[in-house]
């Protein structure tokens, strides 16, 4: 995917800069983005030690236990063959109540220790496999019960009423979870 | 709103006290156990780090080149027939590739238009119920050093366009 992704935006960005002469800009956002990623990794190694960390206690106590059969019956409806025995259970579990509860920071190591445990029983090590693909599906519909960030802006900039948009939102989101869903249990089938 | 707050401000907090007192009640060595996970928390990221480099650069350049504004312009004329804002239009463009950027243009959008007005309104609204799908696809698949995704990245957009088609509807009929 990113193999044809990646150079169709190096090339039409940089072909369409030559052609409206605005090359200069091409160049400082190279400096710019070598320097972003750096500070962003930064911050990003900081976070996922920190709930690695986090999410190696509680897969040694009871508490992962009580979570996952309250969600077993969500569980077991989107993942096609996830029994709880598996060892990316626990961390599939996680990366959920982190995404609902809007901690973006937490739910990504999260999710990429769960990638971790499914890439070890996946037969095709250079495919995803049919799990991996619908934990992909669920972090990028972005399920989430309070949208903290955008709520954080609406009230510093002065809204009357900042949490108005908290309905729309859970309409919105699920309706995106449930046909990215849907389009995955299609591509399941289908990409064999 | 002071309630919401507060939930979302002691959630992290609650999570982590919740998990220790569960481990100090069983007796576990805590502090042990936290060091073995966090070890691991570095590879994981050295691995993705070469992806994030990728998409950073060559999202940069897309968003320097001002090739957005040009595809804007493309298709501007269909959007306009869905009755869809052209002022939403470079967000729903950037959000599935870029977080930092759409959240830019976002917080500009509602800026200029009034943060309760329907614009203000929607672009909260495609802000806070999608997610930067190319980057989660690509730092997820990179983690594992994964090149056959089967086509992910369709359903991940159609999530994407779905969850702007249904902000759109749902603020017309709420907000006249």
């Amino acid at each position: 995917m990113l193999n044809i992704i990646w150079p169709v935006f190096i090339v039409i960005s940089i072909i369409y800069a030559i052609i409206s002469g605005n090359i200069e800009n091409i160049n400082s956002s190279i400096f710019e983005s070598a320097e972003n990623v750096v500070t962003f990794s930064l911050t990003l190694i900081g976070m996922t030690c920190l709930w690695n960390g986090i999410m190696e206690i509680a897969s040694n106590t009871q508490i992962i236990t009580y979570i996952s059969k309250i969600l077993k019956p969500i569980i077991k409806k989107v993942f096609p063959n996830m029994d709880e025995n598996n060892r990316a259970y626990k961390s599939i579990i996680m990366n959920l109540i982190a995404n609902i509860l809007g901690l973006g920071n937490a739910a990504t190591p999260l999710g990429l220790k769960a990638m971790e445990e499914l890439q070890r029983e996946n037969k095709e090590k250079n495919k995803l496999s049919d799990n991996m693909m619908m934990l992909i599906v669920l972090n990028t519909a972005s399920l989430q019960i309070i949208p903290t960030t955008v709520l954080t802006i609406r009230n510093s900039l002065g809204s009357k009423n900042p949490t108005l948009i908290i309905f729309p939102v859970w309409i919105a989101t699920i309706s995106a979870a449930v046909v990215g869903i849907l389009v995955t249990k299609i591509l399941i089938k289908i990409n064999k | 709103m002071q309630i919401i707050n507060y939930i979302s401000i002691v959630a992290m907090p609650m999570i982590i006290l919740l998990i220790i007192i569960n481990a100090l009640k069983e007796k576990t060595q805590v502090f042990n156990i936290f060091l073995k996970g966090a070890t691991d928390g570095i590879e994981i990221v050295l691995k993705i780090f070469p992806t994030l480099l990728g998409l950073f650069v060559a999202i940069g350049m897309l968003r320097s080149s001002g090739i957005i504004d040009f595809i804007i312009k493309i298709i501007s004329p269909v959007t306009n027939f869905f009755k869809m804002p052209s002022e939403i239009l470079p967000l729903a463009l950037l959000r599935p590739i870029s977080g930092s950027a759409s959240m830019a243009i976002a917080t500009d959008i509602i800026k200029n238009y009034g943060v309760d007005t329907f614009i203000g309104i929607l672009a909260s609204v495609i802000m806070g119920s999608t997610e930067t799908t190319l980057y989660t696809i690509a730092v997820y698949t990179g983690s594992v050093k994964i090149k056959n995704t089967r086509g992910i990245l369709i359903a991940g957009l159609a999530a994407d366009i779905t969850g702007i088609i249904v902000a759109l509807i749902i603020c017309r009929i709420l907000i006249i």
